[in-house]
């Protein structure tokens, strides 16, 4: 992460026409990589689960969309800073992007609610994956729709001829996705940690719960 | 595979006896709609575009496909229908497949008055969103029958709904759009054919997960 800021603001050069604001590319790109990297491999978990049955796949999947949320939060601030820096707009709908990651968001932040007003069991498990597996069809279907309904004002860096910018820029943006996704995995694996001993600490209570009530009764008719 | 059209018919057809003896989804949707087209003459100031107006159009199709999709599963739910249906010994997609062909009918059923009231109203209504409405329509019904059954699962029921349906069916209303504005609708009204190919089958393989225990 320090070696991807060092190279962001040292190495890599200014770009011609939007100078220092070009900068916040190299964190709003990666972080949008990073958010589609955690949805999918939330959605891959929620497969993994309603498929093989494994277990604990639904918490492993759980946890990548909340990362890929908190991510998605994330590319929309710094894609409005940017806006706001390059096009003097805090907000653009012409911007493909920045619109799909808002549809994203709203598609996410519902699943969150079904998630919570669903009791906890079988029948969650299997909700929450499906409407995983949606969100990762919804992606491309939205991208297209967006594409169709849209004028361009984007600026499309990657396009069929490879990357359209200098090596050193192309590195300094290698380094700063791979840094992005070694941040997200960290937060996810601390994140499943505490939620997997969560998890276990209320087994352990339920078992033990009717452990301590046999215990009583005896004691209750002994007296 | 013909049980299964069996089930499907069946499944429907108790549906539709169950709107037409209550009577209480169908009526609703109309006056639904219908109010919402005299609200938006006046929420459009006097000489806003046509396009505006096409685009409201949209608006009220998903309101009122929401408003009948709330409605889907609520006989289910306070009968304890659900129950027994899982219980029954059919292929569980037959469920969505009778409910979504329910549905299907119902919203068709508003827009076959609602369409020439909005040309009366507004402006008059071309083929291409004609086209654009009914293939809308099976991804409206498709998509929103299935939500509908999660939403019947959870705490929150009629609140849920519309969260879990509106970011699905922002590419319905790009698409329908699309085709009722435009010159060349083609590929708009085939980008709706392919939405609904791939959320129906989606629902279709998936709808097991959403009622099974």
């Amino acid at each position: 992460m320090a070696v991807a800021i060092a190279l962001i603001f040292f190495v890599a050069p200014e770009d011609a026409d939007q100078g220092i604001s070009q900068k916040i590319f190299y964190f709003h790109v990666p972080i949008a990589l990073t958010a589609y990297a955690c949805f999918g491999w939330g959605a891959w978990k929620a497969l993994r689960h309603l498929w093989e049955r494994e277990p604990g796949a639904d918490l492993e999947s759980y946890t990548a969309i909340h990362q890929g949320v908190i991510f998605g939060a994330l590319t929309l601030v710094t894609g409005s800073i940017w806006a706001r820096a390059s096009w003097g707009v805090w907000w653009t709908w012409s911007s493909n992007q920045l619109v799909l990651f808002l549809v994203l968001f709203l598609f996410y932040c519902a699943y969150f609610m079904l998630r919570y007003s669903v009791e906890p069991g079988p029948q969650r498990e299997n909700l929450s994956a499906v409407y995983a597996l949606f969100g990762v069809v919804l992606i491309p279907v939205s991208f297209f729709a967006i594409r169709l309904a849209n004028d361009f004002i984007h600026p499309t860096v990657f396009t069929s001829r490879g990357p359209q910018m200098s090596g050193t820029m192309f590195t300094a943006f290698c380094v700063a996705l791979a840094a992005m996704l070694a941040l997200a995995f960290t937060f996810y694996s601390v994140e499943l940690v505490g939620k997997r001993v969560d998890a276990r600490l209320r087994e352990l209570r339920a078992a033990e719960r009717p452990a301590t009530a046999a215990r009583r009764v005896p004691e209750a008719v002994a007296r | 595979m013909n049980g299964y059209f069996a089930d499907v018919g069946a499944l429907a057809r108790k549906d539709l006896l169950l709107e037409l003896r209550a009577r209480d989804t169908l009526p609703a949707m109309l006056l639904f709609v219908l109010a919402t087209f005299v609200v938006f003459h006046f929420a459009l100031p006097s000489g806003s575009s046509a396009l505006a107006a096409s685009g409201l159009l949209w608006v009220a199709i998903v309101f009122t496909a929401l408003l009948g999709l709330g409605r889907a599963f609520v006989p289910e739910r306070e009968q304890r229908v659900f129950d027994a249906l899982v219980l029954a010994p059919n292929d569980r997609s037959a469920i969505w497949v009778a409910k979504a062909l329910a549905t299907l009918a119902f919203l068709a059923g508003v827009e076959v008055v609602a369409l020439p009231v909005f040309a009366a109203f507004f402006h008059g209504i071309g083929a291409a969103t004609v086209g654009g409405v009914v293939l809308a329509d099976v991804g409206i019904c498709a998509v929103g029958t299935f939500v509908g059954a999660m939403a019947t699962a959870s705490r929150a029921r009629e609140l849920l709904l519309p969260l879990l349906f509106l970011p699905l069916a922002i590419p319905i209303v790009i698409g329908g759009v699309g085709a009722s504005i435009v010159d060349s609708p083609g590929r708009y009204l085939g980008f709706l054919a392919v939405y609904d190919l791939i959320f129906a089958t989606l629902c279709w393989a998936s709808f097991d997960y959403v009622v099974a225990e």
